[in-house]
């Protein structure tokens, strides 16, 4: 039995850490938070290309650290701890991931070492309103050459150079490769619950693409590139639930009330082995995410729809009991509580709402347990 | 990454395949593996007896007291195998998982040579005596009286939830020997001889309906001052001991999982309703949150590192899934769940019994609140709960 991370992998988890820790404080989230004009943190984006993350599961022959897929996972969960305000999951785990997957070698040549150098940003358009995006119900189209239509809100669409987008093609879906730099796009930065994450709209007005995959595969392929985004993110989710956990228990030993520490009433003390509960939960179900991610296992559909939704469910209970905990100063815009609720939010959207990937869960289950 | 055995692993685990595919049929559901009739007695310490002639009882022991010497992993591997096999187990756990560990511990010599090897090989039964009805979740709370008289005590009370009791031929018994001291304090452990007279066990009547628990009574009962396990006055060190090693047997789920109700829905044609769906969802999460957990824990086992304290999350889980999962199960039957038949409803109304059962199992061996006062208290480091009956006389405390 083998089931946690290696030695290595514990190492560059603690150095991650340790940079972050002292590179991308909440002061530098807030940075993004406070200012309107910022889409993310430069300084923070720069160092992290430095670090050579954006290439770490990228294979070496595409200019990356070939490192591997658990290696990504342990680096995600510091990324989320630490809340880095900088367009990583929408590079990384969505576009060189899908590019890894359903790129021609034409397109991994030329994209994915721009991705790992940091040269060029891409990002995941899917969603266009209300409800989550049915490959074979979209308004914005391709016709083999250019894509017409709107996407909002598209996560990191203000800062990326490149899309890849879901667009209908004849009767089916494909996916779309755009250059958000060239003609036909425009982007409109739009007000979000989570504004250290940028969100744009954007319009396409017979903006040229190229697809990534067959034409109208896209279904098959946005859910494989959605299981692989899935436990990545939920690795995120892991960090941000535990840093709350780690917040509430700091201050239910600091914080008197009625003459002792608030963390020994019971009300609190329950509360907050909930948390850890919930949190341990998440914690096996997305390693076992990342061994299917990371073996290519024919699990993996139910491993990232559990991992993802065990980290959901713990990131947003630990956020909002972690203001819970704090009291009043916890509904404070100087206390960093409302960081994570609004990240908590984000990346349980993000990808598909639980509801989403419960029905995901289920049907890979009965698929499994045919009568 | 990977679930794969080590070498070592590997070749254990075929060692003891090899020697429970030569003394036992594989699992086919036919036999009991729990149960306290005479029967099922007489095959459990017969099993045990070949269990520690070919040294797979009681694996991390070490081989002075009859164990293999062998790792915690190896344990593991071994309770892995002996449960794909039809291997009446259960009423040796607790005498060889808690009471025995303890008289290693604090007992003599002559305790160590009359009691361990008996006990391992399953000639004899141990049970624990300490709940009492007013000392549960508080169990340093108990009354029942040990009083010296000569080289003997002389016990008076009532213990109740004892697993066992009836075919138990010795058990550990906490007593108060000294109300005067704090709660903590005048305690005092013993070994006791369940045969002898004024020893009476009376089957609980659970609200379950079963009677698988007792009550047991002592009246007048004479133990000898050498039958003490450390000192007047320690019992609760002793007992503390004991209770540690209760945390790591408890945590199975006895009953009907998420896979069983997933099956039970698609026969009723629930399997569609999306609310239904929601919850297996939830379910499979949960479930299979603590079998993953377990990995974890093996995997630190395996690398002979001390695992975490993640494993405390066990029946915090798997009780309240238990209770969910039946009460479900029932409504999905609308007004036909209430039956309770085990002839004629679905599943032998495995979901009807099991919703009866699973009250207890939220409460036994540790309540949800107890154990997350433990996982505050010990694992995130938060302060113990206030406590109005430190420093003071165990007989002035009020009681009710």
């Amino acid at each position: 039995m083998n089931f946690d991370f290696s030695e290595d992998q514990k190492f560059l988890a603690n150095e991650a850490r340790k940079f972050l820790s002292a590179q991308c404080t909440t002061a530098h989230v807030r940075e993004v938070l406070d200012d309107a004009q910022k889409s993310h943190h430069e300084g923070v984006w720069k160092q992290v290309v430095e670090m050579g993350w954006l290439g770490a599961a990228i294979p070496e022959e595409y200019g990356g650290l070939g490192l591997g897929m658990l290696e990504l996972c342990v680096i995600a969960e510091e990324m989320g701890r630490a809340l880095a305000p900088v367009p990583f999951a929408s590079s990384v785990y969505f576009f060189a991931e899908a590019l890894k997957i359903a790129g021609s070698e034409d397109q991994k040549t030329e994209l994915l070492p721009k991705v790992a150098s940091g040269e060029i940003i891409g990002c995941y358009a899917a969603s266009e309103g209300p409800g989550n995006p049915d490959p074979a119900k979209l308004s914005v189209t391709f016709d083999g050459s250019k894509v017409s239509g709107t996407k909002i809100p598209v996560t990191d669409g203000d800062v990326a150079t490149h899309a890849i987008v879901l667009a209908k093609e004849g009767s089916g879906a494909s996916l779309v490769l755009v250059d958000l730099n060239g003609a036909g796009v425009t982007r409109t930065p739009v007000q979000t619950l989570e504004p250290t994450r940028s969100h744009a709209e954007i319009k396409f007005d017979g903006a040229p693409g190229t697809r990534i995959g067959a034409a109208g595969e896209a279904g098959d392929l946005n859910d494989e590139i959605l299981n692989r985004a899935a436990v990545l993110l939920a690795f995120e989710q892991l960090g941000g639930a535990d840093r709350c956990l780690e917040m509430a228990t700091e201050y239910a030993k600091e914080r008197y009330a009625f003459g002792r520490p608030i963390g020994g009433n019971q009300a609190i003390k329950h509360k907050l082995a909930e948390m850890y509960v919930k949190n341990q939960v998440a914690r096996s179900n997305c390693y076992y995410g990342a061994w299917a991610l990371s073996t290519d296992a024919s699990e993996l559909p139910e491993a990232a729809a559990a991992s993802r939704l065990a980290a959901s469910e713990a990131y947003w209970f630990a956020s909002k009991e972690n203001i819970q905990a704090h009291g009043g100063m916890g509904f404070t815009w100087e206390v960093d509580c409302h960081l994570f609720y609004r990240r908590a939010k984000l990346l349980a959207v993000q990808a598909g709402a639980p509801k989403v990937w419960k029905e995901k869960l289920v049907s890979a289950l009965e698929r499994k347990n045919a009568a | 990454m990977d679930f794969n055995d080590t070498p070592e692993e590997a070749e254990f685990r075929a060692e003891a395949r090899a020697f429970l595919e030569k003394h036992l049929k594989p699992k086919d559901g036919s036999s009991p593996r729990r149960g306290s009739g005479e029967d099922f007695l007489k095959r459990a310490k017969e099993w045990q007896k070949t269990k520690a002639e070919g040294g797979f009882a009681q694996i991390t022991w070490p081989k002075e007291w009859g164990g293999r010497g062998g790792t915690s992993m190896q344990q593991v591997v071994w309770n892995q195998e002996e449960g794909k096999f039809d291997a009446p187990v259960g009423p040796f756990a607790i005498g060889l998982g808690m009471c025995v560990p303890t008289v290693i511990a604090f007992g003599s010599d002559e305790h160590k040579k009359r009691y361990v090897e008996k006990a391992l090989r399953g000639e004899e039964i141990w049970c624990q005596l300490f709940s009492e009805p007013a000392a549960g979740s508080d169990v340093a709370g108990v009354k029942t009286r040990a009083i010296k008289d000569g080289d003997e005590w002389v016990i008076n009370g009532q213990k109740v939830w004892t697993t066992g009791a009836h075919y138990s031929d010795y058990g550990i018994l906490l007593t108060r020997t000294d109300p005067k001291a704090p709660k903590h304090k005048g305690l005092t452990m013993f070994i006791v001889d369940m045969k002898q007279k004024g020893v009476e066990a009376k089957p609980i009547h659970q609200a379950s309906g079963g009677r698988e628990f007792n009550e047991v009574y002592f009246t007048d009962v004479r133990i000898p001052d050498s039958d003490r396990l450390g000192d007047v006055g320690a019992g609760w060190k002793v007992a503390l001991v004991t209770l540690m090693n209760e945390r790591l047997a408890v945590g199975g789920s006895p009953g009907p999982d998420w896979k069983e109700i997933m099956d039970y829905a698609r026969g009723t044609g629930t399997l569609t309703d999306q609310a239904f769906r929601e919850k297996l969802a939830d379910w499979y999460v949960a479930a299979q949150g603590y079998s993953l957990t377990k990995f974890r824990t093996q995997t630190a086992l395996s690398r002979g590192e001390t695992p975490g304290p993640e494993n405390s999350i066990g029946k915090i889980i798997t009780a309240n899934q238990l209770q969910d999962i039946c009460n479900s199960a029932i409504e999905m039957q609308d007004h036909y769940g209430i039956m309770n038949d085990t002839e004629t409803m679905p599943a032998n109304a495995l979901f009807q019994q099991s919703f009866m059962w699973a009250p207890g199992l939220r409460i036994a061996g540790g309540t949800d609140e107890i154990l997350k006062n433990i996982i505050a208290e010990r694992v995130l480091g938060l302060p113990q709960d206030v406590r109005v009956d430190k420093d003071v006389p165990f007989e002035s405390l009020k009681q009710g």
